[in-house]
């Protein structure tokens, strides 16, 4: 199986989104690097908006993300609800 | 160590970098427009020739009749770079994003009297055909143009342009539905009253010199278009028959002209003061696509305006040649 | 009745579809190669158009929006730090160089980027490639202006950076980033998305930005790390878009698999070699350093890349070959490229200078089987002679590798101790190459890589000194001409960071901050 990741800067907005994240994904890794949070799992990594929502207490659009997005691996599916990064192998 | 640093007055070295100082006649503080616009573009010691057009250089200013001493005589009056163009577009789409959700709200789609609504969707749905070539357009002029004061403006147009199919699109589902859509494009495809504008579009897409479709697309038939459809139609003709709400869902395109306008204006009297030469192909270029563009948007304002068709035409063609005149090219 | 009610909400992916899809149409009045004339001459086979997808689905709306935002800190920030003279907290200001490389090296190629962006836009006749790479070049702007703006304060106060449009077209280092993206603009429109998007963007994008973004966060630029980081959030959907225009074009026909395989084996090579000013970067000019070149190439390509390509081996598509020579060469890459820089920085918009002690140690944990015993004597030699006043300034001009047109200075594959050379005539001239890799590429398409600049022999041509220059005359200064040309100031632009105008001028103004406290 190969790793996907999804790298974000750190700061306020992320932090709930970083946590939402690791919530829905317990296989993934969470590795801090200076101003950026670089979140590896293997095969696939699963954002959900609801969790983020929770979170946030407030409406969140999963294409927000890209403000604070630094760099991601991976096949992407995305819908209103869901941002999947996927390999096939 | 952190150190307060602000306490710290130090003399710099210099004020911009020197291509701007060169440019703006001296070492002082430059804009932002300034530093990201001037000389931004490659000009010297290409490594090779595009294999798509081996007869020009990668960027080469002998793409077009228009001759210039220097590119860099265009200059966007509202000194869009990047950041600039998008705060201004964020606010945009704010107030557009508040008039489709007052719209919306309110249910006003459905106190629209039915013959508004049905002149407003055969008349405005095929025109996201239209604005999708223009986007095509722009990303041409940007791609074969010479020079960042003269090309940058063009992508930002070209992005507008793709905004605008998308609203008109939104106002199609607003006031009708997905098959609206269709309808529309099989209008554009087949119906009479769209044959010309669609074949001016089509013999755009083939022009070869970036300034001659600058002039046909953003000068010519926006300059008549948007007059038309959302000065005169829109705003005043169904405005009066009731059709408020929809001057609400297109005040994006009239705001969009006005600004826009400036730049197309600007740009054409640049390039007719810098020579007799130029003035004389601009007017040619000029008179020629709008006596095209004009035969080509007569069925289409006919949709809305039956009888009064010409006379209206006629008013809008008036106030483009003395638009012209004013930018300094007579037609 | 309340047609609101009846409406139902259109999911992301549908109205994406809706705004987008049907917008163009089969011309009747034009023919189709009329309005799209370069689609064809590549070989590259597209049968359904419609199969794009752009995964991001971004609307103009939302991305103004989005993009705003972004633009609004960005500038916030450089703002803030300007007004705070924000410099003075980089780490030392050898570290300013590094910023000066990416100025003159990085900037300029976003911005053909974005013109070739247009150009494959305008050219690819489906409404999905056409929105995806028009949204990347206006991106593409973004980041050249974003840089220069960023960048702007440090030109006010350090050297260098002061004409690096005109350097970034002139200076013989700068020839090798100008005529990489030049290959790729003058290339086919899938071509330019195989070697931009997808080699460049997605396989090799993170060796460039994560470590310079990174560096500067860690040597305390914060101008530098925030437009950085603000330019990879643009990246997350440029490298998206990279990987679907492969599986695209893969998935349209198989013919289309080996034409796709040999540019990816190109590009990635041609990229690597680039990337050889950012190997050094990293294990030199970063005062602090993050990682080295050789960890970020076994995270970024052997990991990740290793991942991608097992992905794409459903289509037939296989590891370059290029990535076994590049394995045997990371242990050396860096440090043959500072030895150079450090030779010619008499010619150079940057200054150079010889590790300390420190910095060697360090160079030796990352480099246990090549730095100590190839590298560390080298410059303890260098160091000992520019104590006795004898600092090392090559004024022989190198011989260039036509293709990545990269000083013939790198190592056969395998032994650090002899020189890679290899050559090809070509209706009646000699070619020089710095690997089989370079010589290959030239090989299948000699008519485009015997126009390539190149900066030496333009040098030794005449062609490179002010207009009105008599090289005959008694006494003439070559390397003073140059200078010239390249509008470089002697003295204050090249040389060694030791004794430069930047190291005096800081260590006196951040001396007055520690005073004034
Ligand atoms: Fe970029
Ligand atoms: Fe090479």
């Amino acid at each position: 199986m190969s790793t996907v990741f999804l790298a974000l800067q750190t700061n306020e907005d992320t932090r709930p989104i970083i946590e939402a994240i690791l919530q829905d994904n317990p296989h993934a890794v969470c590795d801090e690097q200076p101003a950026m949070v670089k979140i590896n799992a293997e095969g696939k990594l699963v954002v959900r908006r609801e969790t983020i929502e929770e979170l946030l207490g407030r409406d969140y659009d999963l294409q927000e993300l890209q403000v604070n997005m630094i760099t991601m691996s991976g096949n992407l599916d995305q819908t209103d609800d869901e941002m999947i990064l996927f390999w096939k192998n | 160590m952190q150190i307060d640093l602000r306490t710290v007055s130090i003399k710099p070295l210099r004020h911009t970098f020197d291509n701007v100082a060169r440019r703006i006649g001296a070492d002082k503080p430059a804009s932002r427009y300034q530093e990201g616009t001037l000389d931004m573009q490659q000009t010297a010691n290409f490594h090779y020739r595009p294999t798509w057009a081996p007869e020009y250089d990668i960027y080469d200013a002998s793409r077009t009749a228009i001759k210039m001493a220097d590119w860099y005589a265009f200059k966007d009056p509202r000194q869009f770079y990047y950041g600039a163009y998008c705060l201004a577009r964020a606010k945009q789409q704010e107030t557009a994003e508040a008039n489709f959700d007052f719209v919306e709200n309110r249910g006003l789609a459905g106190t629209l009297p039915e013959s508004v609504r049905d002149t407003v969707l055969k008349l405005l749905v095929p025109l996201r055909h239209v604005a999708w070539g223009s986007n095509m357009n722009n990303a041409s002029v940007c791609a074969y143009s010479y020079g960042t004061g003269f090309s940058q403006p063009h992508i930002y147009h070209s992005m507008d342009q793709l905004g605008i199919a998308q609203y008109i699109t939104r106002v199609g589902l607003l006031l009708g539905d997905v098959q609206t859509l269709d309808e529309g494009k099989r209008a554009w495809m087949e119906d009479d009253a769209w044959q010309g504008l669609r074949r001016f579009v089509e013999d755009s897409f083939v022009l070869q010199d970036p300034f001659e479709l600058f002039v046909v697309q953003n000068v010519v038939l926006d300059g008549l278009l948007y007059p038309l459809v959302y000065e005169t139609i829109i705003d005043d003709v169904l405005s009066s028959q009731g059709g408020t709400p929809v001057a609400m869902l297109t005040q994006f395109m009239t705001d969009w002209f006005t600004e826009t306008k400036k730049w197309a204006d600007a740009t054409v009297k640049i390039a007719a003061a810098e020579s007799a030469e130029n003035k004389a192909i601009l007017g040619k270029w000029l008179t020629d696509w709008r006596d095209r563009a004009a035969a080509a948007l007569l069925p289409v304002a006919r949709i809305a305006l039956g009888d009064r068709t010409d006379e209206v035409m006629g008013e809008v063609v008036q106030q483009f040649n003395a638009r012209m005149a004013k930018a300094g090219v007579a037609i | 009745m309340d047609m609101q009610v009846a409406k139902k909400k259109l999911g992301l992916k549908e109205r994406y579809a809706v705004m987008t899809r049907g917008l163009d149409w089969t011309p009747s009045y034009q023919k189709m190669e009329d309005i799209y004339p370069y689609i064809a001459y590549e070989g590259i086979k597209i049968h359904d158009w419609d199969k794009w997808e752009d995964p991001f689905r971004l609307t103009m709306d939302a991305y103004w929006k989005y993009q705003a935002e972004k633009e609004r800190k960005l500038y916030s920030v450089l703002d803030a730090y300007t007004q705070g003279n924000g410099h003075l907290n980089v780490t030392d200001a050898r570290y300013l160089n590094t910023v000066k490389l990416f100025l003159s090296g990085i900037s300029p190629l976003e911005y053909v980027a974005h013109r070739g962006f247009a150009h494959a836009g305008r050219q690819f006749p489906g409404p999905g490639p056409r929105v995806a790479c028009l949204m990347q070049s206006v991106d593409e702007i973004r980041h050249a202006q974003t840089q220069v703006h960023a960048v702007s304060n440090y030109n006010k106060y350090y050297n260098g950076m002061h004409d690096f449009h005109h350097a970034h077209d002139r200076v013989w280092f700068l020839s090798v980033p100008k005529s990489f993206f030049d290959d790729a603009i003058t290339a086919g429109p899938f071509e330019f998305m195989v070697s931009i998007g997808f080699s460049f963007e997605y396989v090799l994008t993170n060796l460039l930005f994560v470590p310079f973004v990174s560096g500067a966060a860690y040597n305390g630029d914060m101008a530098a790390m925030t437009f950085g980081f603000s330019a990879q959030s643009d990246e997350a959907r440029h490298m998206t878009l990279g990987l679907e225009v492969i599986k695209f074009i893969l998935e349209q026909d198989p013919d289309n698999v080996p034409i796709v395989q040999r540019w990816i084996n190109k590009w990635t090579w041609r990229g690597y070699r680039v990337l050889t000013l950012v190997a050094m970067m990293m294990d030199y000019m970063l005062p602090k350093r993050t990682m080295s070149w050789k960890e970020s190439w076994e995270i970024y390509f052997e990991e990740n890349g290793g991942a991608l390509f097992k992905d794409l081996a459903r289509y037939g598509i296989t590891m370059p070959k290029c990535a076994e020579h590049i394995a045997l060469e990371k242990d050396h890459l860096s440090h043959q490229a500072w030895s150079t820089f450090y030779n010619y920085a008499a010619a150079s918009n940057f200054h150079t200078w010889m590790p300390d002690e420190d910095e060697m140690d360090w160079l030796a944990s990352k480099y246990p089987n090549s730095f100590d015993k190839h590298y560390r004597p080298r410059y303890e030699f260098w160091r000992e002679q520019a104590a006795k006043g004898n600092r090392f300034y090559n004024k022989t001009l190198p011989m260039l590798c036509q293709t990545c047109q990269i000083p013939m200075i790198f190592t056969e594959p395998g032994d650090p101790t002899k020189i890679c050379y290899r050559e090809v005539d070509y209706k009646g001239d000699k070619y020089h190459f710095c690997s089989d890799h370079c010589k290959e590429i030239f090989e299948y398409e000699p008519e485009k890589y015997v126009q390539a600049w190149l900066p030496v022999h333009q040098i030794y041509q005449g062609n490179c000194f002010p207009e009105g220059t008599d090289p005959t005359v008694e006494g003439f200064d070559p390397l003073a001409a140059v200078l010239k040309y390249y509008h470089l100031e002697n003295g204050r632009d090249n040389l060694d960071f030791e004794g430069s105008e930047d190291q005096k001028n800081f260590a006196e103004w951040r001396g007055q901050a520690t005073k004034n406290i």
